[in-house]
């Protein structure tokens, strides 16, 4: 077990968990924006902007996070990766401009419409860009000599923009949850029934994607129903299925918590699952987390700061969800 | 049209960037300002500190949510527009640029919460303490970036193997022989731009005779600040700039204009660099000046554009030019506060009438001299993308012209509506003013906050 084969092993595990806390995190606040057209009214719009108003630049940070982290310890992959979905990173980047800035903008503006459009259609294009980036990175890279060797469209297929669905149905998902779990009054109500139709398409979507990768790709096939693996993969779809039951029992039963607990872990199942499909590739087809790696010395000057800087911001960030709790009614604010 | 995928990518990038650093070049400086008026709130007891910073903080809160919107854009630009520069430099400048992250990005964020939603929840001690970590992540934030900055001026610590810069003493890295200076500029310069805003803004309330308390105070602050820190720029820039001479010295020739290296060079006050011709068609200036400042002797020599090939120059009169704003600017600045301070000591500083109207037009100098200067500084480094290592050419991704040109005008759409949408929405948080009344409380929600912001000025129509 030598360093080189041990850093980029470890690094995948943090920027893997980078942003899977990012899907989740800023995930329930997109989602949010993506429910505002349903609202009602501008109190219901503030209400629902209120519970994430604390949360989601922290939230976004992890976008960053994920981005630099891949910078730091694989180059070659955010050299590639980059270039080759360009134009859905840069619809998600203009996108996140547009509904960052619409949290103050609404309240100092005369005119909230504007704004409310700007963070719906923000929150919702960014949403399912991000979508059609993992189903551009699952489908695979075509790469030469170490740099991106398609086109520019290359990532424009029926399974990226499947994948683009599927995940905004999840982010509204989390914030229909999310809603649910943190405010009352209409806006509650109205967030649970969304819930239980985004819980049925959410598993739709999965189910769409879960068969769609192993037909069409061969490696993805290979993975999980050659044995013995399969033998060792079988509990995953099943405590998907468990969950997804729990979580629906839970919204039928008016609990609280518990349906955005559970989707929560959808996510991290979905995550687990597309981990399996494509390890040890960070660029699928052809580039493992090894040959993408940084030099060790980069890798390992970051990590001495990650491993004393990481509990650190887990901790604070834990203590702002923690000072902000409880619900938020109607016409509430974190007010004095 | 030839779409140049090279000057695309340059001219996207220079775009994104400059409208990136207005905001935290403010927000730098302003968040240095709230924190020091809550921890003096907190130590005196007195609440229009506390007034003070509470209107300040709705305004930071718009800047600094534009400067994290449009930073989010470059942490994934390096990658769409420099991806070749990512797998070269990516070893050195990607852990610089994470430990922004770790240190300063997630800090500002959760402390930025509490300090605008917490007020009521937290004690108060907390409360003055996330106003000093936001200013003090947003100092670290600086720290690194500009050492990144600094190591594609001035790359050492390192080795080159098959193409790639793979690090070897990351203390030689980060304190790289330009980063001290770059780093003491910068900040100075952000505490100048918030400094003449706050300066602009108090003269403004002064004037109409609106929070005359609080703009007293406020002015008293800028001013004595500014008085210090704007002297010192120069001494800064002038150091920063001798150091650039050792290191860079193409780069100063081409802020003097200087083309011939084997004559002593004169400080030009204003010319026209003609690039094709090799020397300025016209100029006016002072003998010896460049010599002067940049040798410290009469007769000194210093390297001149001549002295290597065209291909190895920078832009000249573009990097002349935002040279010479820069520096106009810079001397403006202490004269304007020193007679400022003149007046205060006179005891007439908040009567006369004339002074206060020119600081209230002053606001813009800070954000124009920023950009000005790192015009200077990153034109200055052309063609190099990383000095001496990696030519700006050779650093793109694999785009194709019209794609990059298509997403360019993108940009200048949405950064055109939103940008220009959050100065309009600043300065009408500076036309409503202060709240009125007792500071009751330490701090506010923001939808509260503008609430009753909205509520004051209703009153007082």
């Amino acid at each position: 077990m030598t360093v080189e084969w041990l850093l980029p092993l470890i690094w995948a595990a943090i920027i893997g968990s980078a942003v899977a806390l990012y899907v989740i995190l800023d995930g329930f606040d997109l989602g949010i924006g993506m429910l505002f057209p349903f609202a009602q009214d501008d109190d219901e719009r503030d209400q629902m902007m209120a519970s994430i108003a604390p949360f989601w630049d922290g939230n976004e940070t992890w976008l960053v996070m994920g981005g630099v982290g891949l910078l730091v310890a694989f180059p070659l992959a955010y050299a590639i990766v980059m270039p080759a979905l360009y134009l859905p990173v840069i619809v998600m980047l203009l996108a996140l401009v547009f509904r960052g800035v619409a949290f103050e903008f609404r309240e100092i503006g005369r005119n909230k419409a504007l704004w409310n459009v700007a963070f719906a259609g923000g929150s919702t294009l960014a949403g399912f860009a991000q979508g059609v980036i993992l189903g551009g990175l699952i489908q695979g890279i075509a790469i030469k000599d170490g740099g991106y060797a398609g086109g520019t469209f290359d990532w424009a297929t029926p399974f990226a923009f499947v994948c683009g669905l599927g995940v905004s149905a999840g982010y509204a998902l989390l914030g229909a949850t999310w809603l649910t779990m943190k405010t009352e009054g209409p806006v509650a109500e109205r967030a649970r029934s969304h819930a239980v139709g985004l819980f049925y398409a959410v598993l739709a979507f999965m189910a769409v994607v879960s068969l769609w990768t192993p037909l069409e790709f061969p490696r993805i096939r290979e993975r999980w129903f050659s044995l013995p693996n399969f033998l060792f993969l079988w509990p995953v779809p099943l405590l998907t299925a468990l969950l997804a039951f729990a979580g629906w029992r839970s919204l039928r039963r008016d609990g609280d918590t518990v349906p955005f607990i559970t989707t929560i872990g959808l996510f991290l199942l979905g995550f687990l699952g597309l981990v399996i499909s494509s390890f040890p590739y960070l660029v699928p087809p052809s580039l493992t987390i090894w040959q993408a790696a940084g030099a060790p010395a980069s890798q390992t000057f970051m990590l001495a700061g990650t491993v004393v800087l990481l509990p650190l911001i887990l901790g604070y960030t834990a203590y702002v969800y923690w000072l902000f709790r409880g619900k938020i009614g109607p016409g509430e604010g974190y007010h004095h | 049209m030839d779409f140049d995928p090279v000057l695309l990518a340059r001219l996207q990038f220079a775009f994104t960037i400059a409208f990136h650093i207005i905001f935290p070049s403010f927000t730098i400086g302003l968040s240095a300002y709230i924190a020091t008026l809550h921890v003096t709130a907190w130590l005196t007891g007195r609440d229009h500190f506390l007034r003070i910073a509470r209107f300040w903080t709705k305004i930071f809160a718009v800047s600094f949510g534009m400067g994290v919107v449009s930073g989010v854009v470059l942490s994934y630009q390096l990658g769409t527009n420099w991806s070749r520069f990512s797998s070269v430099a990516g070893n050195i400048v990607g852990p610089l640029a994470g430990y922004e992250v770790l240190s300063a990005f997630f800090l500002e964020a959760s402390f930025l919460a509490i300090l605008l939603f917490g007020g009521k929840r937290v004690p108060r001690w907390l409360h003055v303490l996330s106003a000093v970590l936001v200013a003090l992540g947003t100092a670290m934030s600086a720290f690194w970036i500009i050492s990144a900055n600094s190591w594609m001026h001035t790359p050492t610590g390192h080795e080159m193997r098959d193409g790639v810069a793979i690090p070897i003493d990351w203390w030689t890295i980060v304190f790289n022989p330009s980063f001290p200076y770059r780093l003491a500029h910068m900040l100075n310069a952000s505490y100048l731009t918030a400094g003449f805003v706050v300066l602009a803004v108090s003269c403004r309330y002064l004037l109409n005779g609106d929070h005359v308390e609080e703009s007293k105070t406020m002015l008293r602050m800028a001013v004595g600040l500014l008085v210090v820190l704007a002297p010192l720029q120069i001494w800064l820039g002038d150091e920063h700039g001798l150091n650039t001479l050792e290191h860079q010295p193409i780069k100063i020739a081409a802020m003097e204009a200087h083309w011939d290296g084997s004559k002593p060079g004169d400080f030009h006050i204003i010319a026209w660099p003609d690039e094709k011709a090799e020397k300025n068609l016209f100029e006016l200036s002072i003998p010896h000046g460049a010599s002067l400042i940049l040798t410290h002797d009469w007769n000194g020599l210093f390297k001149g554009l001549k002295d290597v090939p065209p291909a190895d120059r920078p832009p000249v009169l573009t990097v002349f030019y935002a040279f010479r704003i820069m520096i106009a600017i810079g001397f403006f600045m202490p004269a304007a506060v020193l007679l400022g301070a003149f007046l205060w000591w006179r005891g007439k500083l908040f009567e006369t009438r004339w002074y206060l109207w020119s600081m209230a037009q002053t606001w813009w100098m800070g954000f124009v001299a920023v950009i000005a200067g790192w015009v200077v500084t990153e034109s200055g480094r052309q063609p190099w993308i990383v000095q001496g290592i990696l030519r700006t050419a050779d650093a793109t991704s694999p785009v194709i012209g019209p794609v990059i040109a298509v997403t360019f005008a993108l940009f200048i759409v949405v950064y055109g509506i939103i940008f220009s949408a959050g100065i309009y929405f600043i300065n009408r948080l500076i036309a409503r003013g202060m709240e009125s009344g007792d500071a009751e409380e330490p701090a506010m929600s923001l939808g509260g906050a503008l609430a009753a912001a909205g509520k004051s000025t209703g009153d007082r129509r």
